[in-house]
């Protein structure tokens, strides 16, 4: 599956990051994911670790935060939550909607270590 | 600033960057998609496309929903009137190449082989294989899967989904991201549906609008040559609308795609929203 891809994508950003700051590595990724994104969190969790591996963020924590589908009404203007696969309007059941939140793959923030404090190795 | 998330910082999310968390920790706002780095190239192939003129049309679907026989009976009906090109990604082999080079018209095969999608890297790769010049409509044949390729932006200007009448009028209810991408949904094999008595594709056509997605629908047999009519005139259309934007110096994408511009405006940087965003946190330490 692609995740492994995303995961990689993820890895390559955090590194420009940690970089750019003239950190010595990430102790915390956030990233907020909507389920329109078609990326499967669980498997985005799996993935990272491979992708991760020998990296300044081998030790950080991805924290997945999972973002709700809400869908703003272009009829009656109202909005409201909605599933996945129904992004109709809650309030009057019109299909011209707007996804407002619920299909973002975002790489929130990261938390970066600015002194040398890993953790001891295994 | 630096320049990979600076562009990101916005008044309303500033004060979040640089925070100090910890003594000899920082926290840094990003609020950036993940698949920035596709989305750039991808942007790069449009412009590529958008020089030359060229209508780029990717092709989306479960394996055997019938890419490759739309493509050469699409290739045949327009072999006067325009210059195709096709890039296929379907299959691990030269096949469906071979299918197309047969029409007599420009196909370079991407070997995905494991992978289940084409990426924005992989087509401009195939780019640089092919003569651009003077083709009017480049088809971007994806790998058969309804997951993946809907979350990759190749530069194409339009997604053209294909739901054959053997797979089931829920589909776009079981796979919300590709069919919410899709610009067209094609309802092929209808040839077929005289023999099947559990598909109505008013029921798919339904499922898609449950949506939010206006996109037409059209009924075709590319075997049969049944309906083909409106799908061409759609290609037609869509060439005519391509030209009149590149004149302008205007380009389009797919109605939907990642957009870090919406991205800003559509999250708020602190969570949890007041739809109750929860959060699951993983060790990543191997
Ligand atoms: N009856 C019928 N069969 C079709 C039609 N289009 C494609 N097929 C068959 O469906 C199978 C898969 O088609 P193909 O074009 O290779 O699908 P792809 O994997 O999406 O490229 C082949 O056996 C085709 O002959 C059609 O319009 N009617
Ligand atoms: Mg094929
Ligand atoms: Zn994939
Ligand atoms: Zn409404
Ligand atoms: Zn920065
Ligand atoms: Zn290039």
């Amino acid at each position: 599956m692609h995740e492994l891809a995303v995961a990689q994508a993820l890895v390559e950003q955090v590194d420009a990051v940690i970089r750019q700051h003239g950190a010595t590595h990430a102790s915390l990724i956030r990233v907020r994911i909507g389920p329109l994104a078609g990326v499967v969190p669980e498997l985005l969790a799996s993935a990272f670790p491979l992708a991760a591996a020998g990296s300044r963020m081998e030790h950080a924590e991805l924290d997945l935060v999972a973002a709700p589908v809400r869908v703003r009404c272009q009829t009656c203007g109202v909005e409201t939550e909605a599933a996945m696969n129904s992004l109709i309007c809650g309030a009057c059941g019109d299909w011209h909607t707007q996804v407002i939140s619920g299909d973002e793959l975002l790489l929130e923030s990261i938390e970066l270590e600015t002194t040398s404090s890993l953790p001891p190795e295994s | 600033m630096c320049d990979t998330c600076g562009c990101n910082l916005t008044p309303g999310n500033k004060h979040l960057a640089f925070k100090p968390v910890a003594k000899g920790a920082t926290a840094v706002s990003v609020l950036k998609g993940l698949l920035a780095k596709n989305d750039d190239q991808a942007t790069h192939n449009r412009e590529h496309f958008d020089r030359r003129g060229i209508l780029a049309i990717n092709l989306m679907s479960s394996p055997g929903s019938g890419k490759t026989a739309l493509l050469e009976a699409t290739l045949t009906a327009l072999k006067d009137e325009f210059t195709c090109a096709v890039i296929e990604g379907d299959l691990e082999t030269e096949n469906d190449a071979e299918r197309i080079r047969a029409k007599g018209v420009q196909a370079h095969q991407i070997v995905t082989g494991t992978a289940c999608h084409l990426d924005a890297h992989l087509v401009h790769d195939a780019l640089h294989h092919m003569k651009l010049d003077g083709v009017d409509i480049l088809f971007i044949e994806n790998v058969g899967n309804l997951v993946c390729p809907a979350s990759f932006d190749l530069g194409q200007h339009f997604n053209v989904t294909l739901l054959s009448v053997t797979e089931g009028d829920d589909k776009p209810a079981k796979y919300p991201v590709m069919f919410r991408a899709a610009d067209a949904m094609l309802l092929t094999k209808t040839d077929l549906l005289a023999v099947l008595d559990d598909f109505d594709p008013d029921k798919a056509e339904a499922h898609l609008r449950n949506l939010a997605n206006p996109a037409p629908v059209m009924q075709l047999s590319a075997r049969k040559d049944l309906g083909m009519d409106a799908w061409l005139g759609w290609l037609r259309e869509q060439l005519a609308a391509q030209r009149a934007r590149v004149a302008l110096g205007q380009s389009r994408r797919p109605a939907i795609q990642s957009d870090g511009v919406k991205y800003h405006s559509a999250t708020s940087p602190t969570p949890p929203s007041p739809g109750g965003a929860q959060s699951h946190a993983t060790r990543a330490s191997s």
